[in-house]
């Protein structure tokens, strides 16, 4: 590493660093955050959760937009995995079954930019109890 | 490569670390191998958490999971069911110890929710011994900021605007600390940072070092830009090994990236930083002592004026400030001093750092705004005293502060407040004390402790001191007489006026506060004879009660040194000269025949 010798060095340094910590100051206001779950439990990973939370968090990181993703157990919808929660700041909970990359797309650019509902929307029918 | 999408943040503090925290990141960090999630999930080691209660602690971002009590042998199941399926494990989550809730989320705690982070910010959140994990959260910048585009005098001034006040104890506004040294003739100044922290039961100070030590440094040659001093010096205890080789790491990495040493950030100014190491003596905190002591003299404390800021290490302008007082500074930089001022009350501005202990749920380490109140202290960060006993006082500011009670519970927190009610802010030592506690004993305790740390110079607080203990010593063995306690508050009024440092000054004010606060538990040791909360072994008598006694000679028996009599069948008796108060009997009667009184 260079030493740092003026201001501009530090910034730069501070850009190309700061995205390794940024998830921890982001976990501390998850509600004004958009927060997607996906779902890894077992049987979501072998119908390929993982790679759709890959695609997401680089997605998201590619189209600078700011959001949680964590992972959750089974949603109970193993008829439609991968299956992915969305929560935008106060909103409710939207739930997306069959998200392949191309359906996170389409999550993306179209419910968490604009806010527009997709096609996918699997009907809650339940309340968490906390 | 990308970032990593999820972060197990593992307690490093000297706290965990003593329940083989270190060894618990290794085998986090082998299961993540094994599960082949090197590039996933990444495992930082991170400062104190503060809840060091249920340590070790670990802590999953970005869900914010908070792992209680975790061993080495859960690494499996924390990374085969939280990492890979998602899905928390929950005999590891925190207990609410009140509703029994079971907590997932930290911002859930009742410990944190009244906390403001500042001095701590950094503290569990990144890894202290990566400089580059600082930088990322801003590090540096202030002192960037403060090199290429302010003033000195522009610098004082936003300090002093803060209202930042000195976290050692005293609490002297720390901008003009600054000027004062900054305005003190003389081409060689020093800056010196006092982690001596000697208040027992105190770990601010540590903790901050230990997590977040970069702080510290960066605040440091702040104060040497701004009072004109290019060497830094820290003087830190010998006991604490980890704070000592994590800032010694944090300097190298520092001198390393060009942010001390000579030309920093392409100016002028030069600044370095070394230790000195204290050997554990509490005068030693004390500036001037401190002063001596690095240079090479007795720890022992002089006169002041001169204070150090005019004349101090080597007999040259000498800025002292406290770690948290240090760790303060960059934040007040960055985010300007209107913010900083609008935390805290009128003359009290910003955060403490307390160090909880005693008997409250969640023993650890705090930082809450002043102005809070000891209620919401103790009940709600604190959560409330141990297995249910009641409150019976807060001991605040350690060895020199004093003992407040249930009627200061709604006292808000800041410097003025605390010494009218008869304690002082101090460095940050808070014991909780609860019903089964002897004042007196308390009392005792504290002046136990400065009788040992006297450094002996002066005789108000070598002899004074002495006296005074003596005296506690009588009462607590049932040899007090009625004058007492009015000589332990004559004395004690003369060794506050007449001693040479704060250490004799501040002795008495542990006695003198539990006089004020609990004079009948005085009373009862010495007209009773009677120690209320059965503590001061001496005053106890164990009894046998005749109508209970079955004579099944157990307690005789159980007796190491047959002060009990009696045959089978018959009643026994202790025999009060031969007993040494063991409690042995009292615990083999079946027939609640052994009493205390
Ligand atoms: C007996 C005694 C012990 C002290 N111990 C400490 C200590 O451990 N740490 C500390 O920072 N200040 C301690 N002080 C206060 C220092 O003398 C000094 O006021 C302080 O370091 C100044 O820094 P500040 O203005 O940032 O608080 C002690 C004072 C006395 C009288
Ligand atoms: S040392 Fe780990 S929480 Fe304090």
């Amino acid at each position: 590493m260079d030493k740092i010798r003026n201001l501009a060095d530090l910034r730069e340094l501070k850009d190309k660093l700061q995205s390794k910590t940024k998830l921890r100051d982001k976990s501390e206001t998850p509600e004004q955050m958009v927060q997607i779950k996906v779902a890894m439990a077992t049987c979501c990973i072998a119908s390929g959760s993982r790679e759709t939370m890959n695609y997401i968090v680089d997605e998201l990181d590619k189209r600078n937009i700011d959001a949680v993703v964590t992972q959750t157990g089974c949603m109970g919808y193993c008829y439609a995995e991968p299956t992915v929660e969305v929560i935008l700041p106060g909103k409710e909970p939207m739930v997306f079954g069959y998200v392949d990359s191309r359906k996170a797309d389409e999550i993306i650019e179209k419910y968490i930019k604009g806010g527009m509902l997709v096609e996918g929307i699997i009907p809650v029918n339940y309340k968490k109890i906390d | 490569m990308a970032d990593y999408k999820i972060h197990l943040l593992v307690c490093g503090g000297t706290g965990c670390k003593s329940s083989e925290s270190q060894i618990l990141a290794e085998h986090l960090r082998n299961e993540i191998g094994n599960q082949g999630l090197k590039d996933y999930a990444q495992v930082v080691g991170t400062g104190c958490f503060g809840f060091c209660e249920k340590g070790p602690i670990v802590k999953i971002i970005p869900d914010n999971t908070f792992y209680t009590q975790v061993k080495p042998e859960d690494a499996k199941e924390i990374v085969e069911e939280h990492i890979v399926k998602g899905r928390k494990v929950s005999r590891l989550l925190y207990k609410d110890p009140k509703t029994e809730k079971i907590i997932t989320d930290s911002k859930g705690m009742e410990f944190y929710k009244k906390q403001v982070r500042i001095a701590l910010r950094n503290c569990g959140v990144i890894d202290p011994e990566n400089i580059e994990e600082y930088i990322a959260r801003d590090g540096y910048s202030a002192l960037g900021k403060v090199l290429t585009s302010m003033t000195p005098e522009e610098t004082i001034e936003i300090i002093k605007k803060s209202g930042l006040r000195g976290r050692g104890g005293a609490g002297f506004p720390t901008g003009l600390k600054w000027e004062i040294t900054r305005q003190s003739p003389g081409k060689e100044k020093y800056v010196v940072c006092n982690a001596d922290e000697g208040d027992p039961g105190a770990f601010m100070d540590r903790s901050i070092l230990e997590g977040d030590p970069h702080s510290v440094i960066e605040a440091m040659a702040i104060n040497g830009f701004c009072t004109g001093a290019s060497n830094g010096l820290v003087y830190i205890r010998a006991e604490y090994p980890l704070a000592i080789d994590r800032l010694k790491n944090a300097i190298d990495q520092a001198r390393h990236y060009g942010l001390l040493g000579e030309k920093i950030f392409g100016t002028d100014f030069c600044f370095d930083i070394t230790l000195r190491y204290g050997a554990g003596a509490f005068v030693c905190g004390e500036e001037t002592a401190l002063i001596h002591s690095m240079e090479g003299g007795r720890g022992e404390p002089t006169m002041k004026p001169p204070f150090p800021s005019v004349k101090g290490y080597l007999g040259k302008p000498t800025n002292v400030n406290n770690v948290e007082t240090f760790a303060s500074v960059p934040v007040i930089i960055n985010k300007g001093f209107e913010w900083y001022s609008s935390i805290g009350t009128e003359k009290s501005k910003g955060t403490k750092v307390f160090a909880l202990a005693g008997k409250v749920n969640n023993v650890g380490l705090i930082e809450v705004p002043m102005g809070i109140t000891l209620r919401e202290v103790i009940f709600e960060i604190g959560g409330g005293i141990k297995n249910g006993k009641k409150f019976k006082g807060v001991q605040i500011g350690g060895p020199s502060g004093g003992c407040l009670t249930h009627k200061h519970l709604d006292v808000p927190i800041d410097y003025e407040s605390l010494v009218a009610a008869g304690a002082m802010m101090g460095s940050g030592g808070m014991i909780i004390m609860d019903e089964d506690d002897c004042m007196v004993d308390v009392a005792k305790y504290f002046l136990d402790f400065t009788v040992d740390e006297s450094c002996g110079k002066c005789t108000p607080c070598r002899v004074g001191n002495k006296r005074m203990h003596e005296l506690l010593v009588n009462i607590t063995k049932g040899n007090g007489t009625k004058d007492d306690i009015d000589r332990l508050m004559n004395l004690g009024n003369v060794i506050r006026d007449t001693s040479l440092c704060m250490l004799g000054q501040s002795a008495p004010n542990p006695v003198l506060s539990i006089i004020d606060n609990f004079r009948e538990e005085y009373e009862a040791h010495i007209a009773e004879k009677k120690c209320p909360s059965g503590v001061c072994k001496a005053l106890m008598i164990y009894e046998i009660v005749p109508e209970n006694c079955v004579g099944c000679t157990a307690c005789a028996r159980a007796c190491p040194v047959g002060a009990i009599t009696g045959e089978r069948k018959e009643i026994h008796r202790i025999d009060p000269s031969l007993c040494i108060k063991c409690g042995a009997c009292m615990d083999r009667c079946k027939f609640n025949a052994v009493i205390v009184n």
